[in-house]
């Protein structure tokens, strides 16, 4: 009952915005469901599989810069950059993976933080696609079917097509075997090896999934920004999807598009809305944003470990 | 020659300036098995307090002196008042608590003084010292290498001499059996924070006139400290002094030979942003390489 | 259950409440800048400068009343880029300006050229803009990215010195500067090297320049990347033996406060002194120590004509500048005082202007200042002009 009411909000979300002229809040709304796309996909790692991968933005990155080269160099089919996106970040997945699953605990999250370090240093020394200032692309990706990605609300239901995807999938996952192996080893992985589970294998392949899935989104957020820049590279951005997933709610399925909504809509709220008591405190409260930030995220460590979706839902963390 | 020997004690310098950071960092991971992110942000704390102390008081000495226990306060107090609850949680919970906290003190930081402090060098030490004929060096950086060699000294004589050192390698060895030996765990634990915000005031206060006191200056550097106690072993600091020496090394190296060798083949905007990139990857790379062999790392104080 | 849809619906709605409609007839203008960080000095001179400017004609713009809406980019381009669009799209700004750095100018102007509004920089003016890409919606207030070290490679050359090193970060405009210099010197480059963008400790390429031994060393380090480079340059001693030489915007006064008294006897090129003997200029640098209490640096003064631009073209149209191709012309116009005397723009909407050598000295007041020495390029414009298809 409650999905039907939200598709039916996601769905006339675009109408409702365009008769209002707010156009920016519809670009502001996709960037939402991108960014949802991209912790669902570590929400898949951390969540299901318990693996804190500090290095998430990597493939978030890899996806949208060879998006992007893809598009500088010609293709600038969404049908070819697209899929190019998903299968190198699957591929870095995979690479990155193997290597670092050999670990485990801090050095697991360590090694995933250098290998993203890594990447980041290595595409800003890449001039000819920008470097530090990043790549601008003239248009966003060509869709074909006479659809006009340049159109937000086009694109706007394609980010939305992709999400609903994901979720499904990420639903259907958790409730099959596949899945629930996943779990077992999260809880305890001991146990599950001496079960027999093929534990680093169900590791790796969620990884991978998560990697693919996170290249769609830096491939989306390239195309929608027509931007892209090493920053996205950075371990603060891994940082920033870590404290969507938790904020929405770590192994719960809608924790990842809650947890985008929430900080993205947060800091936007901050900027916006001059909160009167809190201006006669500091006048110029709203430049320090992330002060607020940091406090949300605090108090929900603290107080919320499952975070949104957990408030409510009466299900036990499972 | 004189090239290479000035290179070498600039990595020297930087190498020590990280063991400051590395040694309380690996400490508190060692012996409270928490992982903390906001140690950059006390480092940056030590950078503020040093810049305000030394215009307050007028003196470079005295400032830094006093900006030292400020900040093992500041840092001790936090660790009563919110990292004690983290000891119970898992790592991610520190990962993002603490990472909260970052966000929290830079904007406390920025509040308070604003985005940056200055903090000028003491006219006394900002001119060069012939170190050896046609050698001139920066005495500035001489005294960060004398300052950081001295409290490497210093540090392992408190952990391995005294009694309370004793307690410190205990508890970064075994935990339980630490506490089960009868080891005040609380008060050492805030004893141990407070040492490595006093280390993060060193290394902040010291680097604070050659580099800029700014918001957010902790972030880059604590990567390379947890890259430096990831090589060096966690609990050890014997392991952070070498991992450091490495680190700085490498990076130093990096930056200046590696532009030489690719300005080689390609033309000089190519070769100057591949040579810096390759040695920050060369850093990780390094780092990887030594799990590989060693996945505890190089000394590791754990049994 | 029931309540996290109520509870999302509500929020959406508030996100969603449509805004204010905007009052036709206020000027509104967005204002982009570096304001925090080493990098943010530069940022809040320019937006003192044109803060003045806007106060001294009674916060009105062309004398309509106006709204400057003030956002920091943290020196970073997505955060720029992020601002641009909100004022483009949220806010609905009638021009956009202020930033400093090319690099984040040329990922968030782009938001300004598609939805056909103006932007003017009283900064930024990279030469890919100058030439091929000229854009009929970009004006440039302050210089060409490449004139100060045109000129310094000229002063180089006729001072006759032997060798140069160099030393720029690796970005468009350093990249630009570099070039700038190498077109106009003709002795013989000892190196050319990029640092890191944002880099603060420069011990090793230091290092290397005492190895190699140039007569003179030319960097391009705004902000405070040049702060550093200067302090820790004296400390290592080799300001004995190499002359520094700088653009002007290296060695202005917000390097000069805080590196201090080992700055003297520093050459310089720039547009724009505190001494140029001209009535707006006069008027500029007494009304901004005033306000703020202290000396105008070479960005105030940017900051301040493209306010006064502005306010000559909205003044131009009387206020109708919804005539895109009238308010365009009015900007050419230029019909303004501007700090450096006359001002004319080129057909690409870069200025043509004098270039003069300036020296670090002391003021009558014993105050650091620099101090004009002599006129080094007369009406120049800039190297890229011809490849413009703009008339």
């Amino acid at each position: 009952m409650r999905i039907a009411f939200l598709i039916l909000f996601a769905v006339a979300l675009p109408i409702v915005l365009n008769s209002t002229d707010q156009a920016f809040y519809l670009s502001f709304a996709s960037r939402i469901l991108i960014y949802a796309l991209a912790a669902t996909s570590l929400n898949l790692v951390l969540g299901y599989g318990g693996m804190v991968s500090f290095g998430h933005a990597a493939f978030v990155g890899t996806g949208a810069y060879v998006a992007s080269i893809a598009y500088v160099e010609g293709l600038a089919s969404a049908w070819i950059g697209w899929p190019l996106a998903v299968a190198a970040a699957a591929l870095a997945a995979l690479v990155i993976g193997a290597l670092s699953l050999r670990t485990r605990g801090v050095y697991f999250i360590m090694i995933t933080l250098a290998f993203a370090q890594m990447m980041y240093y290595l595409v800003n020394s890449m001039k000819a696609y920008g470097g530090d200032e990043g790549l601008t692309l003239p248009a966003r990706a060509d869709i074909g079917f006479g659809l006009d990605l340049g159109d937000d609300v086009t694109f706007y239901y394609a980010a939305l097509c992709f999400l609903a995807l994901a979720i499904f999938s990420l639903h259907r996952l958790a409730n099959a075997r596949f899945g629930r192996a996943l779990l077992a080893i999260r809880e305890n992985e001991a146990r599950a090896e001496a079960i027999g589970y093929p534990v680093q294998r169900y590791k790796l392949v969620a990884f991978v999934i998560a990697g693919a899935a996170a290249g769609l989104a830096g491939a989306l957020l390239a195309s929608h920004g027509k931007y892209v820049n090493p920053n996205i590279l950075h371990w603060t951005q891994s940082g920033t999807l870590l404290v969507m997933v938790i904020l929405g709610g770590v192994g719960r399925l809608w924790g990842g598009v809650l947890g985008a909504a929430a900080l993205l809509g947060l800091e936007h709220l901050m900027a916006e809305h001059r909160i009167g008591w809190l201006a006669a405190l500091l006048p110029d409260y709203q430049q320090h944003a992330s002060l607020g930030v940091g406090l949300v995220l605090l108090a929900v460590v603290l107080f919320a470990p499952q975070g949104i979706a957990g408030l409510f839902s009466r299900q036990r963390h499972a | 020659m004189v090239l290479v020997l000035e290179q070498a004690l600039n990595g020297l310098q930087f190498g020590l300036m990280l063991f400051l950071l590395a040694a309380g960092l690996t400490l508190v991971f060692g012996i409270m098995d928490m992982i903390n992110l906001a140690h950059g942000s006390l480092y940056m704390l030590g950078a503020f307090l040093a810049a305000t102390l030394v215009q307050a008081t007028g003196s470079f000495a005295l400032g830094i002196l006093l900006a030292i226990p400020a900040t093992a306060v500041l840092g001790m107090a936090l660790e009563v008042a919110l990292l004690r609850t983290l000891y119970a949680r898992d790592h991610l919970s520190q990962v993002l608590a603490t990472f909260a906290l970052i966000l929290i003190l830079n904007e406390a930081v920025r509040i308070v003084w604003g985005t940056d402090a200055p903090m000028p060098m003491p006219a006394a030490l900002s001119g060069p010292v012939e170190l050896l004929p046609g050698m001139p060096y920066p005495a500035y950086r001489l005294l960060i290498i004398a300052v950081g060699a001295a409290v490497a000294l210093l540090l392992w004589l408190v952990v391995a001499k005294t009694r309370v050192g004793m307690q410190v390698r205990a508890g970064a060895s075994n935990r339980e059996m630490a506490l089960a030996l009868g080891v005040n765990v609380p008060r050492l634990f805030t004893f141990v924070f407070g040492a490595g915000a006093a280390l993060c005031a060193v290394a902040g206060a010291l680097l604070a006139p050659l580099l800029a006191v700014q918001v957010g200056m902790g972030e880059n550097i604590l990567i390379l400290a947890f890259v430096v106690i990831v090589i060096g072993g966690i609990g050890s600091i014997r392991g952070a002094l070498v991992g450091s020496i490495l680190v700085g090394m490498v990076d130093t190296v990096g930056r200046t030979f590696l532009p030489h060798l690719f300005g080689l083949a390609l033309p000089p905007q190519f070769a100057s942003a591949a040579g810096p990139a390759i040695a920050s990857v060369m850093i990780y790379l390094v780092m990887a390489v030594i799990l590989y062999f060693k996945p505890q790392g190089l000394f590791p104080a754990r049994a | 259950m029931r309540r996290s849809i109520w509870v999302s619906l509500a929020a959406a709605c508030a996100i969603a409440a449509p805004a204010a409609a905007a009052a036709a007839d206020k000027i509104k203008v967005g204002f982009i800048s570096t304001l925090s960080g080493p990098a943010g000095a530069i940022g809040v001179e320019i937006r003192d400068g044109f803060n003045l400017a806007l106060k001294l004609a009674g916060g009105k713009i062309g004398g309509l009343p106006s709204e400057v809406l003030v956002g920091d980019d943290q020196f970073k381009p997505e955060v720029g880029r992020q601002l641009a669009e909100k004022y483009v799209k949220l806010d609905k700004v009638d021009f956009l300006t202020g930033i400093v750095y090319s690099n984040i100018m040329l990922a968030a102007a782009p938001l300004a050229f598609d939805a056909k509004m103006f932007y003017v920089s009283p900064n930024a003016a990279p030469s890919p803009l100058a030439g091929k890409q000229c854009n009929p919606w970009f004006f440039a207030v302050a210089w060409p990215n490449d004139a100060y070290h045109e000129a310094a490679g000229q002063y180089a050359t006729t001072k006759g010195l032997k060798s140069v090193y160099l030393i720029a970060p690796n970005y468009q405009a350093g990249k630009d500067s570099l070039e700038g210099f190498k077109r106009f010197y003709k002795g013989k480059i000892a190196a050319e090297v990029y640092t890191k963008l944002g880099q603060l400790d420069f011990a090793a390429e230091l290092a290397e320049v005492r190895a190699a031994k140039p007569e003179a060393l030319y960097i391009f380090l705004p902000g405070g990347m040049g702060i550093n480079f200067i302090k820790q340059f004296v400390a290592s001693g080799m300001s004995k033996d190499i002359t520094l030489i700088t653009p002007g915007f290296g060695s202005d006064q917000d390097v000069i406060r805080p590196v201090g008294e080992a700055m003297l006897g520093l050459f310089d090129t720039a547009h724009w002194a505190l001494d140029l003997d001209n009535p707006a200029n006069k008027k500029f640098v007494a009304e901004f120590e005033k306000e703020y209490k202290r000396l105008p640096s070479v960005f105030a003064s940017q900051g301040y004509d493209t306010e006064l631009l502005i306010d000559a073209a909205v003044r131009d149209v009387k206020g109708k500048i919804e005539d895109k191709d009238a308010l365009r012309k009015a900007l050419m116009a230029a019909k303004f005082q501007s700090t450096r005397g006359a001002f004319k723009f080129n057909r690409n909407h870069y200025p043509i202007q004098n270039y003069y050598l300036r020296v670090i000295g002391k003021d009558a007041q014993g105050r650091l200042v620099n101090k004009t020495m002599s006129t080094i390029f007369k009406d120049r414009g800039d190297a890229y002009v011809q490849d413009c298809p703009m008339k």
